[in-house]
């Protein structure tokens, strides 16, 4: 028994849903021999493992599925054992640099050293390189990234690459110029309908375009989203129908009740109230930049454009702020506050203004 | 990729050794390694360098007998610095080039210990004025010091009497892209060469001559992009060529087109910056955010918009100057907070909102 979204993963290259041409270009890279390093970015759930998977079955045939979990001890040169989560098979390792936090750098040049000093055993095998995956490449630090450009090279021979990261926007020039880029967008709105019903089909279900809809709306051009979705609109109630209401997550709900707490009253004392919610959505592990963006959007629906573009300054000021320093909320609180103060001397000019 | 290739050939220096021995490897397995373009055609003497005068006249009269100076080599990346090094230093030494040449890529051994360990010891080594072979070739050797300006004050502050010590037998050859940030003591030991960004001319003859070679089918229009976005850099231009070459398969008959080209560089499509000037003077936020949002969705990167939109609004004769310093003014501090790791949705949306007041006023 498992999700939808992983019993319906695509498999192969060749059975894409989107993004078709890209795909027969990925296949014409295969066939060549000389693969580069990829650099592969998109939005989240628009399908990039998905993409990778497929590729690396594209290059070693269908054993690379047989996937085995490791954990690697690595010693950093300060004397710190850390143990990092690895992901296996006999043609490739995948790990999430960015789990080690400040010793990113030596994970990333551990385990290519690792991988590419050992040679393959079997000469027959198809290729004579080795894979490693790295995910969530735009949260690694500058000096892993150096790093990385360092090993790139060096070990270009034994082992190729693959950099799966949200945006280029952080990765430094020089890796970005080493890689050939890979774009994968989301899927359009009606693609995500097209799938959707698709495995409801495959399940048995029947799908309701309504509700399909509603979901593609819900989950912003996330298909990952979208398919838990539909996979928990049929635990609600089967068989589908069309009225139903997709779940939005918790925490979605309880950041807009947050909003309208702000917008309600402007004191010390409701600021209070805000940082106990604050902390809450923090403690549940809520990304501060989600927060932020969330929060913009609800606070900015009630304001004139002058108002809007002073509130939307202070969020990209204080989100900004949050990557200095460490500590979250104090930036989030700096923003409430600031938003509180910016909206109450408006609210008043425009009382004035009336008399 | 380029600098692991100088590194097989250095052999002596660091590291070396798995890529060197695998390559070897390598190559007896599969006869043939492609190899990427950028090795195979980098120019092999001092002749073929690309444009750069100044520079080909003092080494050429250096091949003919002349004493070389400690050289600076400035300019911006892929206009040839360390080809023209290496191809001179080739033909000065001939097979004793490994010998006579420590290369060292500044970025990863850039502490003062390498500059007093490795730079120190292989500077004092003494070369004889005679190859094996008896012919006479220059009594000196070269520290190629690549990407000079990562090199720490410090490790460049250790260099310097190193350098007025062993001018004897040594020569040193910095190669950087910011000649501001090479200390002053060490641009006054050495002959400052600027390497200008390459002419439009050059880089199509350039790229024509590969195509043809490598029997790629490229449009006409696709080159003329190809080469506007790679702005001079022959590097990053021959790059992109052979990556379109290599999505597109070898025995395909359609030719690269625009598109292509578009995708493999990573630039926003025009009609991307187009939408979002018009987006910003149509003064309506919910169109901005929906815009933002499909912007994000389709995958291109914030760094990559800002820049495009910098040039798309200092072409715009539209706009005031005045409009034009508040835009670029919150344009710059919005690419720094990028680059530090922001937001880029919230960080586009306070810049095309400064651009919509801009535009009203």
């Amino acid at each position: 028994m498992s999700l939808w979204v992983d019993r319906y993963r695509p498999k192969s290259l060749g059975v894409l849903d989107y993004h078709k041409e890209q795909a027969s270009q990925l296949k014409n890279l295969v066939k060549q021999g000389d693969f580069p390093h990829l650099l592969v970015y998109g939005p989240s759930g628009a399908g990039k493992k998905t993409r990778v998977t497929c590729l690396l079955r594209e290059l070693y045939g269908p054993s690379v599925e047989k996937l085995r979990m490791e954990s690697v001890s690595i010693t950093t040169p300060s004397g710190k054992k850390l143990d990092v989560k690895t992901i296996s098979s006999n043609y490739h390792i995948e790990v999430n640099p960015s789990d080690a936090g400040i010793y990113d750098r030596c994970v990333v040049m551990e385990l290519v050293k690792n991988a590419a000093q050992t040679h393959q055993l079997d000469p027959s095998g198809q290729r004579d390189f080795k894979v490693v995956v790295l995910t969530e490449v735009d949260s690694l630090s500058v000096d892993a990234q150096h790093a990385l450009r360092r090993t790139m090279e060096k070990y270009v021979a034994t082992c190729r690459l693959i950099l799966i990261s949200n945006s280029t926007s952080r990765v430094i020039p020089a890796i970005r110029s080493r890689c050939l880029g890979v774009r994968v967008a989301a899927p359009t709105s009606d693609q995500i309908v097209s799938i959707l019903q698709m495995v409801c089909k495959k399940e048995g279900l029947t799908l309701p375009l309504e509700l399909a809809k509603k979901i593609v709306d819900k989950s912003e051009r996330n298909l990952r989203l979208a398919l838990l979705m539909c996979e928990s609109c049929k635990v609600q109630e089967t068989p589908l129908q069309d009225k139903q209401e997709p779940i939005l997550p918790q925490w979605q709900v309880f950041l807009r009740e947050t909003a309208r707490t702000i917008m309600h009253e402007q004191s010390p004392k409701q600021l209070m109230e805000v940082r106990g919610r604050l902390y809450e959505l923090l403690c549940h592990n809520i990304p501060i930049q989600m927060i932020f963006k969330g929060l913009l959007k609800e606070l900015v629906s009630n304001c004139d454009m002058r108002l809007k573009a002073a509130v939307v300054e202070e969020a990209a000021f204080f989100e900004h702020r949050v990557h200095q320093g460490n500590k979250g909320i104090f930036h989030l609180e700096a923003f409430v506050a600031k938003f509180m103060c910016i909206y109450k001397k408006f609210m008043e000019d425009s009382v004035i203004d009336m008399f | 990729m380029q600098s692991f290739l100088k590194t097989g050939k250095l052999g002596s220096g660091s590291g070396a050794g798995p890529s060197g021995e695998k390559s070897s490897a390598k190559g007896q397995k599969r006869g043939n390694k492609p190899t990427p373009w950028v090795e195979k055609y980098r120019p092999r003497t001092v002749e073929d360098v690309v444009e750069q005068g100044d520079v080909v006249a003092v080494l050429r009269q250096c091949l003919s007998g002349a004493d070389l100076p400690n050289l600076l080599l400035y300019g911006p990346p892929g206009t040839g610095k360390t080809s023209t090094i290496l191809a001179a230093a080739r033909q000065l030494f001939g097979d004793m080039f490994r010998d006579r040449i420590l290369e060292l890529n500044a970025s990863d051994e850039r502490g003062i210990q390498v500059i007093r360990d490795k730079v120190k010891s292989f500077a004092q080594l003494s070369a004889s004025g005679v190859r094996p072979d008896g012919k006479p070739c220059p009594a000196f050797k070269i520290v190629i010091l690549d990407e000079a300006d990562s090199m720490t004050h410090a490790a460049q502050a250790a260099l310097r009497r190193t350098m007025e010590k062993q001018t004897r037998t040594t020569r040193f050859c910095l190669v950087c892209n910011y000649v501001s940030r090479i200390i002053e003591p060490l641009t006054s030991r050495c002959t400052k060469f600027r390497f200008k960004p390459l002419g439009e001319e050059k880089v199509v003859e350039r790229l024509e001559l590969i195509s043809r070679e490598e029997n790629v089918n490229i449009g006409k229009e696709a080159l003329h992009t190809l080469i506007e976005a790679s702005g001079g850099d022959l590097r990053r231009a021959i790059t992109c060529l052979q990556s379109c070459a290599r999505l597109k398969g070898k025995d395909s008959s359609s030719a690269i087109n625009n598109d292509d080209v578009v995708e493999v560089m990573g630039i926003v499509p025009n009609r991307w910056i187009d939408g979002l000037m018009s987006v910003c003077e149509e003064f309506d936020y919910y169109k901005l955010t929906e815009y933002l949002d499909r912007f994000i969705m389709e995958g291109y990167s914030a760094g990559q918009l800002l820049e495009q939109l910098h040039l798309k609004i200092l072409m715009t004769d539209t706009i005031s100057d005045k409009q034009k310093a508040t835009i670029c003014d919150k344009l710059a501090v919005c690419s720094h907070r990028l680059q530090e790791g922001a937001s880029e949705y919230l960080q586009m949306a306070d810049l095309c909102c400064t651009i919509m007041l801009c535009l009203r006023q």
